[in-house]
């Protein structure tokens, strides 16, 4: 462990007395980070229930139209992830280099399996024309698949604010799938400081970070896929 | 020595050593020191800067304004182009200055110093946010070349939704705007848990801190719906997501809810920082210990929570439940309560105390007579049945232009006087400062007491055009508004010339018992040059030394302590 001539780690930023100040003052801010996460999602949600609650009959026959299976294979993928991050920072934590950097790849893989199932959904959605507000434009069979669907539901006719189920859903997971992006690009970047030897017993801050962001990414996910997947 | 024991000495001092006669400005030199510095007082003066240029625009856009209403019809401008002023008049005031005006700016300077922290707890962070900043404002400008942005600055749907292109860059430039205050937010809540120097404990907390903390909070909290809202509001424009557009079967009055959410907690992500600075100045000004101490902190705390659950009474017309509007009317006259606990405390702390008129304190004591007039004028608003009749009229304009003008800008001169000396390590000529001071003042209320008379005839907000029974008033206010531009520039001047040419300040002009004061001249680059033990509360004037409280330089200490030893 290299030190400066006040026998500090290296480390330890200028600003900081001790390891646990600084580690203290990391976690708090990533907290408080994830707080405005959670509010920034929340404007989707309520415009969620709000409209779910006045249509009720277009979010029935979009909810049947969303793929279950794909959604809940990519809910086991998700928590699967987050299960190799906890394990990524308890190697961090222990000093373990090696299996620090194994847990961050298979995370990585993990989040892009979801983000290739998310794109084979989204493809679908395109091709039979379940696109958001305006471009709602429904054909062949995307046509079939909605009078099935909302005559399983005991529901009458082609519900007219399909289009802003579709609006919120892209929108939603849109912003969710982009955070997965990012979380992705973290943890690829975690990946190589841990690689170049920067992270250690004593000091493993971001690693933690960077799993905190994962669980929140995860989290919402867990709200997503019943919200928007399993409505009966 | 030789070449490699050279080599072994600068690799074991310490690279953060800075000699202790350093100071901020003259540390490091050249435009790159100070665009990759991480210190937070060049980010405080650089983000000063940067609002007081968003400032003079948005001041010269109100001019513009002030100028066509001059006479009803045609002054001299067309009314699309009237309605382009007055949304970026409002959208650069809003976003660009009051927002981050104190927190940012002056709050960046002093806040690490008050608690004795070397700097905030995320550097780089802190300097990300600027960044951030000025590419919002980039965007900001951008959306002026794009076409005509008409919607006001909170931008309604369907207004939004069916504007030109310069409504999704000025959304996106808003958007990014939010995340810069998002990150000074988070930043000041980890600095002041994490930074504290050693006997700096919550109760020792200068109240400027309580006030920047207590905004601080609703800047993590609100500001990310905002964020959300204007995400949806450009995805409605670019893809049409339906969400806010009547047309594909959205609700705008949800756009309004949304809007508000963020909105009104954002009036005391103003107020609360001109509040906060007024604490400060009002105990130095009145040599004495702050009256009340725990009721101003917790009323601030109580500002911010309070603020969250009122959005509603902007929308008592708009159609939304009727039940929903009392209990709104009802929590609004509730902030009334927190609001009056700071005005009785400062009463309290001026009562009996030493009081000099300085240009800080002369702003304060403003801030105090039109914060009460604006916050009074709020409870008619607040009240359904006023509210229906002065409801868009310009007695909501020159309501809200006494909190955010008479409130946070006087809150904001009095922190820029008051500070000046330590951000600049220069004074300025006080007496040009009162002329300004005594412009200012009566320019900005013959500008809105004349709007509050106008508002209640029933002249409406935003109209380009008026009755001929309007104009006297209209006329008033526009010259009220020239007085004000007149006294800003006397303003500037004078600050010029203090940077030209003002006399060296000593350490602590003002006799503060405050911490910051008790830094050099021009504070070292970690602050101070050793960390401070902290063995008595910001406003204990009865246990300050005379050597805290002395106003002169060190050079003058010196010789008055050498003339009492021979004595």
């Amino acid at each position: 462990m290299s030190t400066d001539a006040h026998g500090n780690s290296k480390f330890l930023q200028h600003h900081y007395d001790t390891p646990a100040q600084q580690f203290s003052a990391a976690k708090l801010g990533m907290w408080l980070f994830l707080a405005q996460e959670l509010l920034f999602f929340s404007g989707l949600f309520v415009a969620y229930g709000v409209y779910r609650s006045w249509y009720p009959d277009a979010w029935v026959v979009g909810s049947h139209l969303l793929d279950y299976k794909m959604g809940t294979a990519n809910t086991c993928v998700l928590l699967l992830s987050s299960f190799t991050a906890v394990m990524a920072v308890r190697s961090a934590q222990t000093g373990n280099q090696k299996a620090t950097g194994n847990f961050l790849l298979a995370t990585i893989f993990l989040a892009g399996c979801f983000m290739v199932v998310k794109y084979f959904e989204y493809h679908h959605k395109f091709q039979v024309g379940y696109l958001p507000g305006q471009y709602f434009a429904p054909h062949g069979e995307g046509l079939v698949e909605i009078v099935a669907a909302a005559r399983e539901t005991g529901v009458n006719g082609v519900p007219f604010h399909l289009r802003t189920f579709f609006g919120l859903y892209f929108v939603m997971t849109g912003i969710h799938g982009l955070h997965v992006l990012v979380g992705m690009f973290v943890m690829g970047w975690m990946w190589n400081r841990n690689r170049k030897g920067e992270f250690s017993k004593r000091y493993s801050t971001p690693v933690e970070m960077t799993a905190l962001y994962w669980h929140l990414v995860d989290i919402i996910w867990i709200f997503l896929f019943p919200l928007l997947y399993l409505i009966d | 020595m030789t070449v490699e024991a050279e080599a072994e000495a600068a690799m074991h001092a310490d690279p953060h050593h800075i000699p202790a006669d350093a100071d901020y400005l003259t540390y490091e030199r050249g435009w790159k020191s100070w665009l990759t510095t991480v210190d937070h007082k060049r980010i405080g003066v650089m983000y000063l800067i940067s609002i007081l240029l968003a400032f003079f625009a948005g001041g010269v856009f109100a001019l513009i304004l002030r100028t066509e209403l001059l006479t009803p019809g045609r002054t001299i401008m067309e009314a699309d182009t009237y309605n382009e002023m007055f949304t970026l008049h409002g959208a650069i005031m809003v976003f660009l200055f009051i927002i981050p005006s104190i927190p940012a700016a002056i709050g960046n300077f002093v806040l690490p110093i008050m608690l004795g922290a070397k700097d905030v707890a995320f550097p780089k962070l802190n300097l990300a946010s600027l960044y951030i900043y000025w590419v919002g404002a980039i965007f900001t400008l951008v959306a002026i070349t794009q076409g005509h942005i008409d919607t006001g600055w909170t931008f309604y749907t369907p207004y939004s939704t069916r504007a030109d292109a310069s409504a999704i860059w000025m959304t996106i430039g808003v958007f990014i705007l939010g995340f810069s205050s998002i990150l000074t937010g988070l930043n000041f809540i980890a600095t002041v848990h994490s930074m504290r120097g050693p006997g700096m404990h919550w109760r020792r907390l200068p109240l400027f801190i309580w006030g920047t903390y207590a905004t601080a909070v609703i800047q993590v909290i609100a500001t990310p719906v905002l964020a959300i809202t204007l995400a949806l509001l450009a995805m409605e424009k670019i893809v049409g997501v339906g969400v806010f557009d009547p047309a594909l079967g959205g609700d705008p009055v949800l756009f309004q809810h949304f809007f508000w959410f963020y909105s009104h907690p954002a009036v005391y992500i103003m107020i609360l920082p001109g509040m906060a600075i007024v604490n400060e100045v009002i105990a130095t000004f009145s040599r004495r210990k702050i009256f009340g101490y725990m009721f101003i902190a917790m009323s601030s705390v109580a500002l911010a929570l309070l603020g969250f659950l009122v959005w509603g009474h902007h929308m008592f017309v708009s159609g939304q439940s009727e039940y929903a509007t009392m209990v709104f009317s009802a929590l609004t006259f509730l902030v009334a309560i927190p609001s009056g606990v700071k005005i009785f405390n400062w009463l309290a702390t001026l009562y009996q105390g030493s009081i000099s008129l300085e240009s800080p304190m002369l702003y304060s004591l403003a801030f105090i007579a039109l914060f009460t007039i604006g916050g009074l004028t709020g409870l008619f608003l607040g009240t359904l049945s006023t509210d229906i009749h002065l409801h868009d009229t310009y007695f909501v304009v020159a309501h809200f232009h006494y909190v955010m003008v008479g409130g946070t800008v006087f809150g904001f001169l009095s922190g820029l006087h008051y500070w000046w000396p330590k951000i600049t390590g220069r004074l300025y000529d006080e007496r040009w400062a009162r002329v300004a001071f005594a412009l200012v003042f009566i320019g900005f209320n013959v500008t809105f007491l004349s709007q509050f008379v106008l508002g209640s005839r029933g002249m409406p907000r935003r109209y380009y055009s008026y009755l001929d029974q309007f104009q006297p008033l209209h006329m008033t206010s526009s010259g009220g508004a020239y007085i004000l531009g007149v006294g800003f520039l006397v303003m500037a001047v004078m600050f010029a010339k203090s940077l030209k040419s003002g006399e060296k300040a000593g350490r602590n002009p003002w006799g503060s018992a405050g911490y910051e004061w008790q830094t050099s001249p021009r504070p070292h680059p970690h602050n101070f040059a050793e960390q401070p033990v902290f063995t008595r509360g910001p406003y204990d004037y009865h246990l300050a030394s005379e050597r805290e409280l002395f106003t002169g330089t060190d050079a003058e200490w010196d010789t008055q302590v050498a003339k009492k030893a021979e004595a």
